[in-house]
């Protein structure tokens, strides 16, 4: 496999905090690749190492060969970074810091003007190029974040959550541009704490927890890895869940869970559709009042659960920290 | 080579940092408006109660407003810098294969176009409350010369506070702590002489206090019959800021650049 990111054995400590506690990681030409794991778990250390902007106090990794501690210089221009948080300047349009971005990658004056307005045309923000950024929606400007990072048109592009905070339209917005990159041949590794980011963008996933990984397949072999399919049924009283998980047990492959809401059997099942007509059936039978059943796939949900023995639970984000520090600064 | 990469990622930092003097209002404010409030204030308030013999307080009083203001003004440097690191800019421009010191370079560079605009107001500003040089134009020009010198070896300074600091908060509560007491245990504002002991022994060491010697000396604006000073760095006051302005760029210019290759935000 012609790997383009390979990281060895990274460990990374902040005083008594282990960020990284000796992770693996490789990511294969052209691939999208997702660090998926919930806050605190590593994944920013994992980019700033690999992005140069942060030293491992133990382990190795290189970007397209190019060995990350020894010749950081080389890796900057192979790599495009786009940040958790808007890294684009609030006080500049659009355009300035597209261009700004341009000249410091080394394009030139006159190629830096034509790719700013290029990525402006392709990210859909032709009408604001010209207004200051704190004008921009959210979805805004993580949009021209993302341009940022694809100014050089590098092989690489590393981003970190790059919808955290986003509503779920600029979220979807997002993944359509970020998918239609990824066509072009680029190679990308994202970060995220949402598991369906990873479902729906990324061909490999890798599931880190506490600086670790635990993890690592494309999403269906994560699925696979904690069983087939299952079934989920709602009873409407307390009083009918026994019921109900005799009727599962009968069907089911594995042992049965209770699900995160009220009232919910999980029931591990291989067969498909005859199956739930069968368990229909025989909940039909013994008069259990269901308010939902439902056939579904493993979520990556039910894989952290499975692998972690708890949710990953996405916290609701709060806003980037933007009115921290406006004052005396420029 | 790599010296004319800083140079030119620098000058595209320098203009990232000017483009803001007309979209940031506070930038506006600090730079042009602060400088004119500071010259009349003290030329009134000041100004009107206290008497030099045989010649104006007004004109002695301009040198110590012009060192106090860019000095203050270098503390810019130290808040841009902090903001940049808050905002992840910072992390956006150590991920880009441009030169690893032109941040800070461009950041000092541009802090001496906003200390230009500054003096020029404050002059302007002077010059309508009757201030005058009384000195020749290369005098003059030696004297604005020095002020913005020295204020960029403070920005030095202030660039490795910046990059060192949480926040901008942080930094101006800090700079404004150090900065108030050195401008004022100085002649900026009143003859050094008659301080008590301790405060005149450090106020004439006290480069601020050389640097205000120094323009009021280049601008002709010492009241005839002043008494010499009694001590070196008031008697070399060019030399001795000269010097002081040397020393601080050479420590903290290398300081800085260290510091913003391995600053990275708090995760």
């Amino acid at each position: 496999m012609d790997n383009i990111v390979e990281a060895r054995g990274l460990v990374k400590k902040y005083g008594e905090v282990v960020a990284l506690d000796g992770l693996d990681l490789s990511v294969s030409r052209g691939a999208i690749a997702a660090l998926l794991g919930p806050n605190g778990a590593g994944k920013t250390t994992v980019v700033s190492i690999l992005t140069t902007l942060i030293e491992p106090d133990e382990g190795s990794a290189s970007v397209a060969g190019v060995d990350v501690l020894r010749r950081p210089a080389e890796v900057r221009k192979l790599i495009g970074l786009s940040g958790q948080y808007a890294a684009v300047d609030k006080d500049l349009s659009g355009y300035e810091n597209l261009d700004m971005i341009g000249r410091l990658y080394r394009l030139g004056r006159k190629r830096s003007k034509v790719r700013a307005r290029e990525l402006l045309e392709q990210f859909d923000l032709v009408d604001a190029a010209d207004r200051p950024v704190k004008t921009y929606s959210g979805g805004m400007r993580r949009r021209l974040d993302l341009a940022g990072a694809l100014v050089d048109e590098s092989p690489v592009l590393f981003l970190d959550e790059p919808t955290t905070g986003l509503d779920l339209p600029s979220r979807t917005e997002l993944w359509n541009l970020i998918r239609d990159l990824v066509s072009r041949g680029t190679t990308l590794l994202l970060t995220t704490q949402y598991l369906e980011e990873a479902d729906r963008l990324a061909d490999d996933v890798l599931v880190i927890d506490n600086g670790r990984a635990i993890a690592q397949g494309t999403t269906d072999e994560l699925k696979d890895m904690v069983g087939g399919e299952r079934i989920e049924v709602r009873v409407v009283s307390p009083e009918a869940v026994p019921g109900v998980r005799e009727v599962l047990a009968r069907h089911a492959v594995g042992d049965l869970q209770d699900g995160e809401r009220p009232r919910v059997v999980v029931a591990p099942v291989s067969g498909g559709a005859p199956v739930l007509s069968r368990v229909l059936a025989d909940i039909e039978a013994d008069g259990i009042e269901t308010s939902e059943v439902v056939l579904r796939r493993p979520t990556l949900d039910d894989v952290f659960l499975a692998l972690t023995g708890r949710a990953a639970e996405p916290q609701e984000e709060q806003p980037p920290p933007d009115k921290a520090s406006r004052k005396g600064a420029a | 080579m790599n010296a004319l990469h800083a140079i030119s990622d620098g000058l595209v930092i320098a203009k990232r940092n000017l483009i803001k003097i007309r979209r940031v209002p506070d930038v506006l404010v600090f730079v042009l408006l602060s400088p004119i409030m500071f010259v009349l204030l003290f030329a009134y308030v000041f100004g009107s109660a206290i008497q030099i013999p045989g010649g104006s307080y007004r004109e002695f009083l301009m040198a110590g407003i012009f060192a106090q203001t860019v000095v203050f003004g270098a503390t810019f440097t130290g808040a841009g810098l902090a903001d940049d690191m808050q905002k992840g800019i910072i992390d956006r421009f150590r991920s880009l294969p441009m030169s690893r010191s032109a941040v800070v370079m461009g950041r000092t560079a541009s802090d001496v176009v906003y200390n230009v605009l500054t003096l020029l107001i404050m002059a302007l500003t002077g010059l309508i409350v009757g201030w005058r040089i009384h000195s020749g134009f290369l005098e003059a020009a030696l004297g604005f010369g020095l002020l913005l010198l020295f204020a960029y070896s403070i920005s030095w300074m202030m660039a490795l506070i910046g990059l060192t600091v949480p926040s901008v908060e942080v930094l101006n509560n800090a700079s404004f702590m150090v900065i108030f007491p050195i401008t004022f245990i100085a002649n900026t504002f009143v003859p050094s002489e008659n301080l008590p002991t301790v405060l005149r022994v450090f106020a004439e060491w006290n480069p601020i206090s050389a640097l205000t010697q120094a323009t009021r000396e280049l601008f002709g604006n010492l009241p005839p019959g002043t008494p010499d000073p009694a001590t070196w760095p008031l008697q070399n006051p060019v030399v001795y800021s000269l010097i002081w302005a040397v020393i601080i760029i050479a420590v903290f210019a290398p300081l800085s650049v260290r510091r913003y290759k391995r600053v990275a935000k708090k995760r």
